[in-house]
């Protein structure tokens, strides 16, 4: 009677958070669709407390209560610019708490598996639902187990890693420890191996080591992730807190888990898979770290960077009728986003027509530019995304690049030995006019020559992104 | 070092090498400015502008070749002037030394540096310096004006209550700088501009000014630009044919003809001739750009406006930028500005005559006692040669439809291959795996399928919103935390309260930063 009500509130809550995400598509219905999954998770949450199998619900509420006041006052307190950081910090948590349960599951296994009969029968709880299963469904039980454990360790350690290099704690550049990807293939080999052990015997020792396995293997792969792939990084962590959110209902015969978990897991991998889309690379290559081989010497720029003062820029935009602008991550570092914001708001109370252009891996998590100009206060609908925008930069007076460099990179369609060759990029180079704001002459992430910064219509605008645009403001009447 | 600029003597010449803005450039480099009297009256600029510029005056030009170090002028050097060269001194002005060897030996004689600035190379880097372009640009738009000034008739089309006025065609043969600058300025006074190159990549180039480009259906006309410095070169026979036939069937329909056409080192070619003019209606006005090289039009006269017996005007005026003193000085006079940049390369006020420079020995024609030109070729080739380019071949309806097709077909084979290996893996599980492990399963797969075909909706711009939230509900592990805490043993019950606590910190920070975000996203 009970399991039944909670089945049919899980049914409810798992329709309310596939309504979460499909409400996503819209701006307007995102803010909607946010309360849909408040109400999925409470409900969740309620019934869970109420239903079968849960003790100890008072000390449950306490510490959700306690847990949910520090969240709430990190939300409140983040700032925009830190997003990319604070995802991975709470994918972080879902990894921990995924290995937790799964060794919850573990001891309680031993645990039921000691006793006998009488003392089977007396069990409440998770224990009683352990008690219950055959020999095969406790093979599959552990390898859910397993499995768990596994995914939550990886998503643990490299989102603590990928946290440290976001939030500038990790040196960002690639790093690997001598042995590169063989080590982590080892460790991989190994966690094969101990499940197989961890299937025959259940034994503890087997589901540690393996543990261990599975954090150096997070850590150790992301640390060989340079920062401007993080866009990635971060979407696929998320994929992996899914998959062991999964893992963990299956071990548990959660349905609500696993479909939540199912959800979020595809949800990464998807958003994972636009990223890479994007950069023109696959998925593996990124994990992997560094790029591809070039197939021959990268064709030569020729030409000079010529710099730009304010008063030029100043002119060009007064004369423009059309200006769109490039953000990239060098906006973020900057914080410069209120000033491209004032700056936005100036030209279009002059009637020109003002438009943001964004790249998909612009910045360091998917989307970041949009939520930075949002909080700008720079109305949506003038920022567009690459597809929409880039047959209109013929049209237009004006581009101004602010701190992106290698989604701007001619190179990419006009070399065939680029290492970027074949990425879609933003070609901002066909406008009549381009201005780059960037802080010195050096090269981007990827260390690849821009061949925009060489060419005719293009002006360097050197300088910090935010005080050059300040500096410009004054100047647009 | 002292910069100095005679007036020009040459007659009709209005133009003046240095403006009063140029030589406060040129002190900001550490030189000192010296002007001939009067130099500037014709450009607009007075002596007093001048004083003002901190610049000295000259009473004549002797005086001023004696003081300056670095003559600046704008024509070419007068044999007289020639001779008031001193040995060590420079002077920097249009030259045409393939058409001036005698003044080239003379300038040798005296021992004078000459800086030939028609001799700039056409690269990237000297586009600054590049007078011969400032030149033609002012050139292009002068024609269009001067076509206007002698076209009895409005450029745009007007409907008033006094009658419909069509709009004036005009044709641009040749788009070069002053080509496409006479282009500009002719579709932003209303008129239909059809504009004619034989460098077929200039097509696009014409389009973006608002042109129509008059495309010759020739097999053979793929002429690369690239290879003679951005010039044309002289075309075949046949293709000459068939341009003049093309501009055949043009003529009785064009209002005003701007002709532009030059090629390097030889007489302009003869692109309309006589009986195109016959074809042309009465009122309708030639420009002849290229009349200083005997013009492209066959009745041209080179320095004079002629009007001819059906009533067409021809105008075959050479001093086109000069008609226009003040802008084409102060481009000019930042030519110069530029060229002495690159000769100042301390900004110390001390000429240093680079050799090895591609731009500075490209333009000096006289150094040390030697005549250096022609110059060895540059060692930056000046445009990046032409790729040729693939059209993109217009499909037939069938053809589009097969391809439809078979797309369609791969995406089928492809789906029932995806729906055949993984169902078939499914049910490989199946056949191991107990009922209860299954029935978990189908829960799983169609959530994935449902994830996948609801992910794929939301917009771009909310991806940080979506990792967010999702970060937020994959929390629901609080679930598995809370359904063991209960659950006996001391270890677990402290595990999972651990994991109910983060889990509660990432449910509560998860879902408000969500809404913090989407309340920031407005509409304009």
């Amino acid at each position: 009677m009970e399991f039944g009500f909670t089945t049919a509130a899980y049914v409810v809550a798992a329709v309310l958070f596939i309504q979460s995400l499909g409400g996503l598509s819209g701006q307007e219905s995102a803010k909607r669709a946010v309360w849909y999954g408040i109400a999925g998770m409470a409900l969740a949450v309620a019934a869970t407390l109420a239903g079968p199998g849960a003790g100890l619900w008072w000390l449950s509420a306490v510490l959700i209560i306690g847990g949910g006041a520090i969240g709430w006052v990190v939300a409140q307190r983040v700032q925009m610019t830190e997003m990319p950081q604070l995802v991975a910090a709470m994918h972080s948590l879902v990894g921990l708490a995924a290995v937790f349960i799964g060794f919850n599951t573990h001891i309680e296994l031993v645990r039921v598996a000691g006793m006998d009969e009488a003392a089977k029968a007396a069990l409440e709880g998770f224990a009683a639902v352990v008690a219950h299963k055959t020999p095969v469904e406790i093979s599959i039980l552990r390898v859910e187990t397993f499995l768990g454990v596994f995914i939550g360790a990886v998503t643990f350690t490299g989102s603590v890693i990928a946290f440290g290099k976001l939030a500038g704690k990790v040196d960002g550049k690639a790093k690997k420890l001598p042995g590169g990807h063989l080590l982590n293939a080892g460790a991989a080999l190994i966690s094969v191996l101990l499940l197989l052990v961890y299937l025959q015997t259940g034994s503890t020792l087997a589901l540690l080591v393996m543990t261990l396995a599975a954090l150096f293997i997070g850590y150790h792969l992301i640390m060989g992730i340079g920062g401007a792939d993080m866009p990635v990084v971060v979407s696929m962590l998320n994929s992996y807190s899914g998959w062991a959110a999964a893992a963990i209902g299956f071990s548990l015969s959660n349905d609500l888990l696993i479909v939540v978990g199912a959800l979020v897991g595809s949800s990464g991998a998807i958003l994972s898979y636009i990223m890479c889309k994007a950069m023109n690379r696959s998925f593996v290559s990124v994990i992997l770290g560094g790029f591809g081989g070039t197939t021959g010497p990268a064709m030569e720029v020729t030409g000079e960077q010529i710099a730009i003062d304010a008063d030029g820029v100043a002119a060009a935009l007064n004369d423009a009728d059309s200006v769109i602008i490039i953000p990239g991550y060098g906006m973020a570092v900057a914080q410069a986003q209120q000033s491209v914001s004032e700056l936005t708001r100036k030209l279009r109370a002059k009637g020109k027509n003002v438009r943001f252009a964004i790249h998909p891996v612009a910045g360091r998590l998917p989307g970041h530019m949009n939520v930075l100009l949002a909080e700008a206060k720079v109305p949506y609908d003038i920022v567009l995304e690459m597809d929409e925008i880039n047959e209109d930069f013929p049209n237009t007076d004006v581009a101004i690049v602010i701190g992106s460099n290698d989604i701007v990179n001619p190179a990419a369609q006009e070399d065939p030995n680029s290492p970027i060759a074949g990425m879609p990029v933003l070609e901002c180079w066909k406008a009549k006019q381009v201005f780059v704001s960037k802080r010195g002459q050096g090269t981007g992430y990827s260390g690849i020559e821009n061949p925009l910064f060489y060419k005719e219509n293009t002006r360097m605008f050197y300088g910090d992104a935010k005080k050059s645009i300040d500096a410009l403001l004054p100047m647009i009447d | 070092m002292k910069i100095g600029a005679p007036r020009e003597i040459y007659g009709g010449e209005n133009r003046v090498a240095m403006t009063p803005d140029s030589a406060l450039q040129l002190q900001k480099l550490g030189h000192s400015c010296v002007i001939e009297a009067g130099a500037g009256q014709k450009a607009g600029f007075s002596d007093a502008a001048y004083l003002k510029a901190g610049v000295e005056i000259a009473n004549t030009a002797a005086d001023l070749f004696a003081a300056a170090d670095v003559v600046v002028k704008v024509r070419g050097p007068e044999a007289s002037e020639v001779e008031m060269l001193r040995s060590g001194q420079t002077l920097i002005s249009f030259f045409w030394p393939a058409q001036n060897a005698e003044l080239l030996e003379a300038a040798k004689a005296r021992g004078a540096t000459v800086v030939a600035m028609d001799m700039v190379p056409r690269i990237s880097r000297a586009q600054k310096m590049d007078a011969l372009s400032s030149m033609a640009n002012i050139a292009g738009y002068r024609a269009v004006i001067e076509a206007g000034n002698n076209f009895g008739r409005f450029f745009t089309g007007q409907v008033t209550a006094a009658g419909k006025v069509p709009p004036a065609k005009v044709l641009i043969v040749g788009a070069g700088v002053a080509g496409l600058a006479a282009i500009g300025t002719s579709t932003s006074l209303g008129a239909i501009t059809l504009a004619f190159d034989v460098r077929p990549e200039v097509a696009e180039q014409i389009e973006s000014m608002g042109a129509e480009f008059v495309y010759l259906d020739f097999a053979e006309n793929a002429q690369d630009g690239a290879a003679t410095g951005g010039y044309a070169a002289p075309s075949s026979p046949e293709f000459r044919e068939a341009q003049l036939k093309k501009f055949r069937e043009l003529a009785p329909d064009i209002d005003i003809v701007i002709t532009t056409a030059l090629i390097p080192g030889r007489p302009a070619p003869k692109l309309w001739t006589a009986d195109m003019v016959q074809m042309m209606k009465p009122g309708s006005v030639i420009v002849d750009l290229a009349a200083e090289r005997g013009g492209n039009c066959d009745l041209t006269v080179p320095d004079e406006k002629i009007v001819t017996e059906n009533g067409v005007t021809i105008v075959g005026y050479t001093d086109f930028p000069s008609r226009m003193a003040a802008q084409a000085s102060t481009l000019y006079s930042t030519n110069i500005r530029h060229m002495l940049t690159d000769l100042t390369p301390k900004k110390d006020g001390v000429i240093f005559h680079n050799m090895e420079d591609d731009v500075i020995r490209g333009a000096t024609v006289v150094h040390d006692n030697a005549i250096t030109f022609p110059p060895p070729p540059p060692k930056v080739a000046a445009i990046a040669a032409q790729k040729p380019k693939e059209k993109a071949k217009e499909l037939t309806p069938e053809e589009k439809r097969a391809a439809e097709t078979a797309a369609f077909k791969t995406q089928t084979r492809n789906q029932v291959a995806m729906l055949v290996i993984g169902g078939g893996l499914i049910l490989l599980a199946g056949l191991f795996a107990p009922a209860s492990f299954m029935s978990h399963f189908i829960v799983f797969v169609l959530s994935v399928y449902v994830g996948v075909q609801v992910i794929w909706n939301v917009s771009h711009s909310l991806h940080t919103p979506l990792m967010a939230v999702t970060n937020a509900i994959s929390s629901i592990i609080i679930l598995g935390a809370l359904m063991q805490i209960g659950s006996g043993s001391f270890l677990v019950i402290v595990l999972a309260a651990l994991s109910v606590f983060m889990a509660g910190i990432n449910i509560f920070g998860g879902f408000m930063v969500t809404r913090r975000m989407l309340a920031m996203f407005q509409k304009s």
